[in-house]
């Protein structure tokens, strides 16, 4: 037999033959994405707001009444000043409102608790528009484009893939490559007549494979339960994804050769890794927030150009020409990475023999 | 030689002295396996010093820098001043001002803005023409960053009515509203974010590391040999959670010192509180590793479970997305996450100086769910393999 075959053969099996970790490898990714696909939202659909009014009249009873029907509104009643303050220290509310018409002039005063500087801004919007609506407003048209209903999973979505491709293949490849270590059958493939890139690539194919059927998950779930607008950009999503999860294996296969023990190639791959790609890849906040220096940071973090890429061409449904720039980088990344990797790899390999 | 006149100790005495120097000994094994380990004492120091310097800044929604490209067909002067106060706004922008809608298309889609403002001809006559479209695919500055332009745009047309004379007298200007920000007057994110980042360190720390002590001793043997001793059950697994309790605890006084030290915030509430809700929570996290170990054989299947977990922690416990933004069935589900209940008294007590009796619902979840995983962790350790 072919030994290369045989390699991809041995790993596949050391694979199948844990079934615990299969399942999990399948069924996490599908647990992650309906989750965050659902449930994560940046919006600020409700402000549980209280009001305080010092006398009623035809003005404040039209500012209750919008609070209570708008559905962006938890209206939490009426109560006195002096109940604001311990209402907002326990979390109940988040904004209050003062109306107190003097002459027939509307003088009122907006508590709004700052902690979360976003709620307490988009609540301050919300809270003014239904205050100077009552005295007559001007119509503006708001369209919102690519994502019309404000669907955070839309956003969402690529971050999450982005996420998971890291973590399969940079924790499994690197534990795969050292246990081998650990339990010294790597001694034995060393002094096996297969070359050091056979192992390597013998390693590496299995995980490819396995990851290459997450993304085959991922995108189905993408497009029916999360209901992604469907695109013609797929097939460009389907072949950069394999790039990036190559570049992911190239990541695990260097932080093998880097460490000696499980433990230690889990501490990086899993713990050092995780922080850093939730805060740096523009999933959850925006690159263009950070300072500059950090901006820069953030260009070495692959899943930032990915997560980028993906968005670009799943949401905004734009030609592959847009994302060039990001492209060019995963794809020099991940050659660079792969020879650093690899040329490593096998100077472990000599010392070992 | 045993000395006739001291009392043989009673079968009781006995069992309650060797159980505490059990875990006496037990304790000093596990501190000296975790500073002997070249990695963990750089993890619980440096993870706490980078992600504290340098996320802060990373970690910020504020829609600041909003990109607004200009359909301007109108070319009156009414036109170029509502581009003018626009430009003149601090959370906005004048990325290009155009006369064709596909070049300012154009450049939405290059990322260079985020909204698109249409001034078409007539709009002194008629200001509804007016129209304003936002890039949702970030949701959160997308809807907020065209509600700034609506605003602002609102205001410079307001004004130039009431200068022509030709406007109603309307009553009140969105501008004329006080607000006052309670408890985080400068609206500054970084405030929010800080104690939700120290929630993030315990989470990955006290998580990650306890699993990964216990499966590591279950791979390389050592459990077997603690099998075969008489230590009990909760003894075991005590020696197994304290060292991370107390490595949760280092871990937040460097937090607190940087936090004080570096961005000048110090709780407005009391310390002891923060203390108590960090003592629970590390409890529960290094609860939920032990016992995810007890229940893998290997280290990567403890690690992928422990990494899903983390993740779902992370990102559905409102560290970083608020828990009210949710769906309901969501919400109901952050009911059963313990960092829900962390990071809110984390924030109640670091920004609005809560107590624990205002946050007596959130302590008392967190108790009981402290009490659920260290007896979890208990009972899922098995002697017999």
């Amino acid at each position: 037999m072919n030994p290369f075959i045989a390699l991809v053969k041995k790993e596949t099996l050391s694979i199948l033959r844990d079934p615990r970790t299969m399942l999990i490898n399948i069924f996490m990714p599908v647990v992650l994405l309906l989750l965050f696909g659902f449930a994560i939202s940046n919006e600020v659909n409700r402000v549980r707001i209280a009001t305080v009014v010092t006398h009623h009249d035809d003005s404040t009873r039209l500012i209750l009444a919008r609070l209570r029907t708008n559905s962006y509104f938890d209206f939490k009643g009426l109560v006195a000043p002096s109940e604001i303050d311990p209402l907002m220290r326990r979390g109940e509310i988040d904004a209050a409102v003062i109306l107190s018409p003097k002459n027939r002039e509307m003088q009122s005063q907006i508590l709004v608790d700052a902690s979360n500087a976003v709620i307490a801004q988009s609540a301050v919007i919300y809270i003014r528009s239904v205050i100077t609506e009552a005295g007559g407003g001007l119509p503006v048209v708001i369209h919102t484009l690519y994502n019309p209903e404000l669907k955070s999973s839309y956003n969402f979505v690529p971050g999450i893939m982005g996420m998971i491709f890291i973590m399969i293949c940079a924790i499994m490849t690197s534990v795969a490559i050292v246990s081998e270590k650990e339990s010294g059958t790597m001694s034995l493939l060393t002094v096996s007549p297969v070359r050091p890139y056979m192992i390597i690539l013998g390693k590496l194919v299995p995980y490819f494979l396995l990851s290459c059927i997450i993304l085959g998950i991922m995108l189905v779930m993408g497009y029916t339960v999360l209901g992604l607008p469907p695109t013609v950009q797929i097939l460009h999503v389907i072949w950069i994804s394999m790039v990036y999860v190559v570049l992911s294996l190239a990541i695990g296969l260097l932080v093998s050769t880097m460490v000696d023990n499980q433990v230690a190639a889990l501490m990086v791959s899993a713990m050092m890794f995780m922080v850093p790609i939730i805060m740096f890849s523009g999933m959850l906040f925006p690159i263009d927030n950070m300072p500059l220096p950090l901006q820069w940071i953030s260009a070495i973090v692959p899943a930032r150009w990915y997560i980028s890429a993906i968005r670009s061409l799943m949401i905004q449904q734009l030609p592959i020409t847009y994302v060039a720039k990001e492209v060019i980088i995963l794809l020099g990344m991940t050659l660079m990475l792969l020879g650093v990797a690899i040329f490593k790899f096998r100077k472990t390999l000599t010392n070992q023999k | 030689m045993r000395p006739s006149y001291r009392p043989i100790p009673t079968h009781r005495e006995r069992r309650s002295i060797s159980t505490f120097r059990v875990l006496q000994a037990l304790l000093i094994k596990e501190i000296l396996l975790l500073r002997r380990n070249p990695m963990v004492p750089k993890i619980i120091v440096m993870m706490p010093l980078a992600v504290m310097l340098l996320m802060p800044l990373v970690a910020s929604y504020d829609v600041k820098h909003v990109g607004v490209a200009v359909v301007d067909t109108d070319h009156t002067p009414l036109s170029r001043r509502i581009v003018a106060d626009m430009s003149a706004s601090q959370w906005l922008y004048i990325d290009t001002v155009t006369t064709s809608y596909p070049a300012a298309l154009r450049s939405l889609e290059d990322g260079r803005a985020d909204v698109i403002l249409s001034l078409p001809r007539g709009l002194d006559h008629n200001p509804s023409l007016m129209d304003i479209s936002s890039n949702g695919v970030n949701a959160t500055k997308g809807s907020l960053g065209a509600q700034y332009v609506a605003q602002s745009a609102m205001l410079t047309l307001k004004r130039w009515q009431e200068e022509q004379g030709a406007g109603s007298v309307s009553t009140s200007n969105p501008q004329d509203i006080s607000v006052i920000s309670m408890y985080n007057p400068t609206q500054n994110f970084k405030f929010y974010m800080i104690p939700a980042l120290m929630g993030v360190l315990l989470i990955v720390i006290c998580g990650f590391l306890p699993s990964l002590n216990l499966v590591s001793e279950k791979e390389t043997g050592t459990i077997e040999a603690m099998n075969v001793t008489p230590v009990g059950r909760m003894t075991f697994v005590m020696s197994k959670l304290i060292p991370f309790w107390v490595a949760g605890m280092v871990i937040m006084v460097i937090c607190i010192c940087i936090s004080w030290a570096v961005y000048g915030l110090y709780p407005a509430g009391s310390l002891g509180a923060i203390f108590a809700g960090a003592m629970l929570f590390c409890l529960v996290m290094s609860g939920i590793g032990v016992a995810v170990a007890n229940g893998s054989s290997t280290m990567m299947q403890s690690i992928l479970v422990m990494y899903a977990m983390i993740m779902i922690f992370q990102l559905i416990g409102g560290l970083f997305t608020p828990v009210s933004s949710m769906p309901d069935w969501a919400q109901t589900l952050t009911y059963g996450v313990p960092t829900r209940y962390f990071i809110d008294i984390m924030r109640a007590v670091y920004l609005k100086g809560s107590t624990i009796l205002d946050l007596r619902f959130e302590f008392l979840c967190l108790t009981a769910m402290a009490a659920a995983t260290s007896l979890l962790a208990a009972i899922t350790y098995r002697k017999q393999s």
